[in-house]
């Protein structure tokens, strides 16, 4: 079975982002940049079911900058075997994204294709379905148990109400939650592994997609600053500010 | 959350700005190595060290060691912490891929290590310790020790100690009373107490070994007789598994002010509490020649140094962050030109005193971080360097500079832990915050591996006059040089003119201070020596970081603010610090006998 493993590079998540002076979008410049955290336990599971003995083969997949290499060089000392980096400077979309993936997908044939539910960059949350949608292929997303069965994934999802369980015929598309599992940390020696396994450059264009954006960002903007509370002398006024000023009971 | 272990840009900016470490990537042993490799290292460290290091810092300052039924009990968490750092593999990171290492040069271990001084200093002594005793055993052990005893220090099953000192014999190691005595078989066996042996008993590892001092009767007496030995807590079997109990007793554990999660041990050698073998006798194994050890110890020690003045820096380091962070959220007071009290209070940064402090202590912490890394760096060029020439010169500028690396650090980082807690006002001196803590950790390392009066014989005596001051030559060459090139700039035409007085000053009082022809007088004015030794090469660490800064902002870099900040901390050392060396140097000059004319009545 062979799993293809989508991995986006994002501003390090405890970075404390800025928004350019001229509201174009953020701070990128000098910025640590790491692995979606999604991503990582997209990875994780993946290189766990290759461990299993479920897997046979784990390809790691990014798509924008040459930079993106470094993230796919993680996924690589995590444990995939192999990379793919879809090279432009183009900004990227999800829609532009799931369509290089499904490019990717009908070159590769995996039986499943494992995705963070979100970049925690523009927590779009579309990729994963946008692809499943583009295949014709089943999906579950947010994913916190995945077992492999027969042809057949059994996804353990994390929805509003609780846990759902689903069974999906593979190939699939499978998008992780936070619980799905808990990243290794990568060792030195892994590392030093990562660097000699193939990581294959092709661009765009080779894969016959227009990666044209589609959406204009008009504007981006700091959120708005707290402001101070106020002291409620009973819980009367409480639950009617919260009910009348707040609207949130 | 930006981390308040330490500035990954500062770390970057020494790495690859300041000693352009890429370059290294086209020597042979580091060709598998790029920028890449080298920050996914410093990653991987920076991760674990706040996951797994940091949070039981202060934890394992409350709850120190204990001793119970002649074992000693650690808190849990630093049993983890050591797992994370021993299966990522982190033990062997500057190693042979032979050992399982990852050859990183050791600029770039150090930067790792980093990471994990700053952390939590007491439970990062354990794998230093371990490193610090397999490289004795790769330099001096046998095939077999190596294999049997180094590779598993390596791999993290083994820890390892150094037990020098005795309860009698500290600083001078000559009067060590331990005895060696050989057995038919090649082994020995001995008998002595051990005083001050960090990681000496615990149950984090599968063994531990130790690397012992002791005489052999009928050797040389004094220092020339001392023989380096292997003694494992638990001996070996023939497959290398581990077997018997050897005949070494916890006799007690240090009750000390800091640096508390490091277990600190008196350990007795060949009491009887065991019997290996059916005798009393701590089983033993002789490392390299006899009456060799002290020699092959100070091989060592080099590393071990620069170890210790990383330490500290790491302390001050994590401080001066805190007290940063501290500063830039704590309202108190208006500025002066304003008292109205219906404005609202300004953070205390705000104030020209607080910015003084936190000044004083970015120009403390980042200096010394530079130069460890400048000797690591030196390490590297020893090592590696293309020709002969260059290694050996690396070799002894690197012996020169050592007891500055160590010795600087240890006392203007731990006045930059003094600021931080001033910083906090009454609350840096409660336990509510941990710039207490620092303080605490950090007043140990003027003590060990040598204290500072060691350290300062050892420039004044030794260093300064080795290969007829060849090694002094070199650092004036290389701050000639540095003087060159910051002269050509604006920014620091000044700096390097001072920095060129300030050498020659400290040449000439070097010659004066050897010429008087009283040892006694000249070495009473060692530690002053030494301070003011140590400002000379703070300035010309300081120098080159500014030059680099320089050639940065006439770039139109995009980080204007942090090379502003590299200037500013660089004027603050060339005008608030090195000016005292002409005062030092002047007091040097008149080979003063005050101390010494000192009489034990007068007191």
């Amino acid at each position: 079975m062979k799993i293809l493993v989508p991995v986006k590079r994002v501003v390090d998540y405890n970075v404390k982002v800025r928004v350019k002076a001229d509201q174009t979008g953020v701070e990128t410049a000098n910025v640590k940049m790491s692995m979606n955290p999604f991503d990582e336990i997209a990875v994780e599971e993946a290189v766990r079911l290759k461990e299993a003995g479920i897997a046979t083969e784990v390809i790691a997949v990014s798509c924008g900058l040459l930079s993106c290499q470094e993230t796919l060089r993680t996924a690589l000392a995590i444990g995939a075997d192999r990379a793919i980096l879809v090279e432009t400077d183009v900004e990227l979309q999800p829609l532009a994204v799931a369509k290089l993936l499904a490019a990717v997908f009908k070159k590769e044939s995996p039986d499943l294709v494992i995705l963070g539910k979100q970049a925690i960059d523009d927590d779009s949350n579309q990729t994963g379905q946008m692809l499943g949608a583009l295949l014709g292929r089943p999906q579950a997303t947010f994913a916190s148990k995945v077992v492999i069965e027969g042809g057949a994934a059994q996804v353990t999802r994390e929805v509003d109400g609780g846990l759902e369980t689903i069974k999906i015929t593979l190939p699939a598309i499978v998008t992780t939650d936070l619980r799905l599992n808990e990243p290794r940390y990568v060792t030195l020696p892994n590392i030093m592994k990562a660097k000699k396994k193939p990581l294959e450059n092709v661009k765009p264009a080779d894969l016959g997609v227009d990666v044209t954006p589609r959406l204009k960002t008009l504007k981006v903007t700091e959120p708005p600053k707290r402001s101070a509370g106020v002291k409620v002398p009973d819980v009367a006024t409480l639950v009617a500010k919260l009910k009348n000023e707040a609207k949130v009971i | 959350m930006t981390s308040k272990l330490v500035s990954r840009r500062d770390l970057d900016f020494v790495l690859y700005e300041l000693l352009d470490t890429a370059a290294l990537c086209s020597r042979a042993r580091f060709a598998d190595h790029s920028r890449a490799t080298f920050d996914a290292a410093l990653d991987l460290s920076g991760r674990i060290a706040a996951d797994f290091f940091a949070p039981h810092n202060r934890r394992s300052d409350e709850h120190e060691p204990m001793f119970e039924d002649g074992h000693v009990r650690l808190i849990a968490e630093i049993g983890s912490a050591l797992k994370a750092f021993t299966d990522a593999g982190l033990m062997a990171a500057g190693h042979d891929y032979e050992y399982g290492g990852m050859q990183l040069p050791l600029s770039v271990a150090k930067a790792c290590f980093a990471y994990f001084k700053a952390a939590n200093v007491a439970t990062a002594a354990y794998p230093f310790l371990t490193i610090g005793a397999a490289n004795l055993l790769l330099a001096h052990g046998s095939k077999e020790q190596i294999d049997s005893y180094a590779r598993p220090m390596l791999a993290g099953r083994f820890f390892g100690t150094m037990c020098l000192s005795e309860p009698q014999a500290g600083s001078s190691l000559a009067d060590i009373r331990t005895r060696a005595e050989a057995q038919g078989d090649g082994s020995y066996r001995l008998f002595g107490n051990k005083m001050w042996i960090s990681g000496g008993e615990h149950e984090l590892s599968e063994n531990i070994v130790h690397l012992v001092l002791a005489k052999i009767p009928g050797g040389p007496a004094g220092a020339k007789g001392i023989s380096l030995f292997i003694c494992p807590k638990l001996l070996l079997r023939a497959d290398g598994s581990t077997g018997e109990r050897n005949d070494i007793a916890l006799a007690g554990l240090n009750h000390k002010m800091g640096y508390r999660g490091t277990t600190n041990t008196l350990l007795n050698f060949g009491e009887g509490a065991q019997k290996p073998g059916g005798a009393a006798g701590a089983v033993a194994y002789r490392v390299g020649e006899a009456h060799q050890g002290l020699a092959y110890m100070c091989h060592m020690m080099n590393e071990a140094r620069i170890g210790v003045g990383l330490g500290a820096t790491m302390l001050g380091y994590t401080g001066y962050l805190h007290a940063l962070e501290y500063a830039r959220g704590r309202p108190q007071g208006r500025p002066a030109a304003n008292r109205n009290p219906a404005d609202p209070q300004v953070a205390i940064i705000e104030h020209a005193d607080v910015r003084r402090m936190l000044l004083a202590q970015k120009t403390y912490v980042e200096g010394a971080l530079a130069l460890n890394l400048v000797c690591a760096r030196l390490v590297d060029e020893q090592d590696t360097a293309q020709d002969k020439t260059a290694r050996e010169q690396a070799g002894l500028l690197l012996d020169l500079l050592t007891p500055v690396a160590k010795s600087w650090p240890s006392q203007w980082c731990l006045e930059a832990n003094s600021l931080a807690i001033q910083v906090h006002g009454g609350y840096g001196y409660t336990r509510d915050y941990p710039v207490e803590q620092f303080y605490r950790d950090n007043r140990l390392n003027a003590i060990h591996e040598g204290t500072h009066g060691i350290q300062a014989l050892d420039l004044l005596g030794r260093k300064a006059v080795a290969q007829r001051g060849m090694a002094l030559t070199l650092l004036g060459r290389e701050i000639e040089m540095a003087c060159k090139e910051a002269g050509a700039r604006r920014e620091t035409v000044l700096f390097a003119r001072q920095l060129g007085e300030a050498a020659a000053r400290m040449a000439l009082t070097t010659e004066k201070l050897h010429a008087a022809g009283d040892p006694e007088r000249t070495l009473a004015n060692a530690s002053l020596y030494l301070e003011m030794f140590g400002h000379v090469v703070m300035a010309w660490i300081w120098l080159r970081q500014a030059t680099v800064a320089a050639r940065q902002l006439a770039d139109n870099t995009q980080e204007p603010d942090f090379y502003r900040g590299k200037l500013q901390a660089a004027a603050y050392f060339f005008r608030w610090e090195l000016p005292k060396t002409a005062q030092w140097c002047e007091l040097l000059q008149s080979l003063d006998a005050t101390t010494l004319e000192m009489q034990d009545a007068w007191f």
